[in-house]
C-alpha cells in the first residue's frame, strides 16, 4: 500500500512537472534580469540615447528658426 | 526658454511618445511565446519603422498629386523629402527585420515573400531618387518624378499588403490570415505599439520638416 501511494505520488509529481513545462509560463523570458532590477539599466541607456537624439533635433530646429528669421529680415530690407 | 516654446506642439508630443515607447516597450507585460521569447518587444521598434515609412510614402504621393494638379515647387520639395526619410525608415526596417529573423526564423534572409516585396519596394523608391537627380529643368523634374512617385505608390501597396497574403509567409498575418489579430498583439501590446507607430511617424515627419526648411533656405527661388 505504501509503495502504491509512493508510486502514485511520483506519477502525480511527474504530471505536475510535465504540465508545467508545457504550460504558458514555462516559456523562457528575461525574468532574472527583471528580478535583479538590471532591466532598469537597459531602460536608462535607451532613455539617454533617445533624449540625446531628441535634444539634437530640437537644437537643429532652433538653429533653422534663427536662420529663417535672419533671411526674412534680409528680404524685408531688400524690398525697402 | 522662450525659444523652446516656439517648437511646435506635435514635436513635444513626439518626444513624449518616444520616451513612453522606450519605457513601456521594455517594462510592460508581453505575452510569453516560444521562439520569440523576450524578442517579441522588437514589435515596438521594428514594425513602427514600416508603418512610419508607409505613412510618409502616402504623404509623399499626396504631395505628388498636388504637384501634378497645380505646380508648386514647395509641394515637389515635400514629396521628395518624404521619400527620403521614408527610405531611411525602410532601410532601418529591413536591417532590424534581418537581425530579428536571424534569431527567430534561423536566417537573415529566407526569401520570405514580405522580405522580398519590401526589398523590391525599397529599390523602386531608390529609383525615384535617381530619377530626380537626372533632370536639369526644375518643372520637368517635378512633373515626371511626381508621375513616377504616384505609380510607385500604386505598386508598393499591393506589393507589401496584398501579394504576401496570397502565399505563405513567415511574417504574421500572411498566408490568408487577416492582419495582426492572428498574432498575439493583445490589448497589452497595442497599448505600446500604437503610440510607438505615432512616435516614429512624427519623428519621420520632423526630419522631413527640417529637410524642407534647409532646402528652402538654400534655394532663393522657393518661398515658404
Amino acid at each position: 500500500m505504501r509503495n502504491f501511494l509512493a508510486g502514485l505520488f511520483v506519477i502525480l509529481l511527474g504530471f505536475l512537472s510535465a504540465g508545467k513545462s508545457f504550460g504558458q509560463n514555462s516559456v523562457e523570458m528575461a525574468d532574472q534580469l527583471r528580478a535583479d532590477g538590471k532591466i532598469y539599466v537597459v531602460v536608462g541607456v535607451f532613455l539617454l540615447i533617445s533624449a540625446g537624439i531628441l535634444t539634437y533635433l530640437i537644437f537643429i530646429d532652433l538653429r533653422l528658426k534663427k536662420l529663417e528669421k535672419q533671411r526674412s529680415e534680409n528680404q524685408k530690407e531688400l524690398k525697402k | 526658454m522662450k525659444e523652446l516654446a516656439s517648437i511646435a506642439w506635435w514635436k513635444w508630443a513626439c518626444a513624449g511618445l518616444l520616451i513612453y515607447t522606450v519605457v513601456g516597450g521594455l517594462l510592460l507585460e508581453v505575452p510569453r511565446l516560444p521562439i520569440l521569447n523576450e524578442s517579441i518587444r522588437n514589435l515596438y521598434f521594428h514594425v513602427p519603422m514600416w508603418f512610419g515609412m508607409i505613412i510618409l510614402l502616402t504623404v509623399s504621393a499626396v504631395y505628388s498629386i498636388r504637384t501634378l494638379l497645380k505646380y508648386n515647387p514647395l509641394d515637389d520639395l515635400k514629396a521628395q523629402n518624404s521619400v527620403h526619410v521614408a527610405l531611411l525608415l525602410g532601410i532601418l526596417g529591413i536591417v532590424t527585420g534581418m537581425l530579428w529573423a536571424k534569431y527567430t526564423w534561423g536566417a537573415y534572409w529566407s526569401n520570405d515573400p514580405k522580405q522580398n516585396a519590401a526589398a523590391i519596394g525599397l529599390l523602386i523608391y531608390f529609383a525615384y531618387m535617381i530619377l530626380r537627380g537626372s533632370f536639369a529643368d526644375e518643372q520637368l523634374r517635378a512633373r515626371i518624378s511626381a508621375v513616377y512617385n504616384v505609380l510607385a505608390f500604386a505598386l508598393f501597396i499591393p506589393l507589401i499588403f496584398i501579394l504576401p497574403r496570397l502565399t505563405d509567409s513567415l511574417h504574421p498575418g500572411n498566408g490568408g490570415n487577416p492582419g495582426f489579430n492572428s498574432y498575439d498583439l493583445d490589448a497589452r501590446m497595442r497599448l505600446v505599439f500604437y503610440p510607438a507607430v505615432i512616435a516614429w511617424t512624427l519623428i519621420g515627419w520632423w526630419l522631413v520638416d527640417l529637410m524642407n526648411r534647409v532646402h528652402v533656405l538654400n534655394n532663393e527661388e522657393v518661398e515658404a
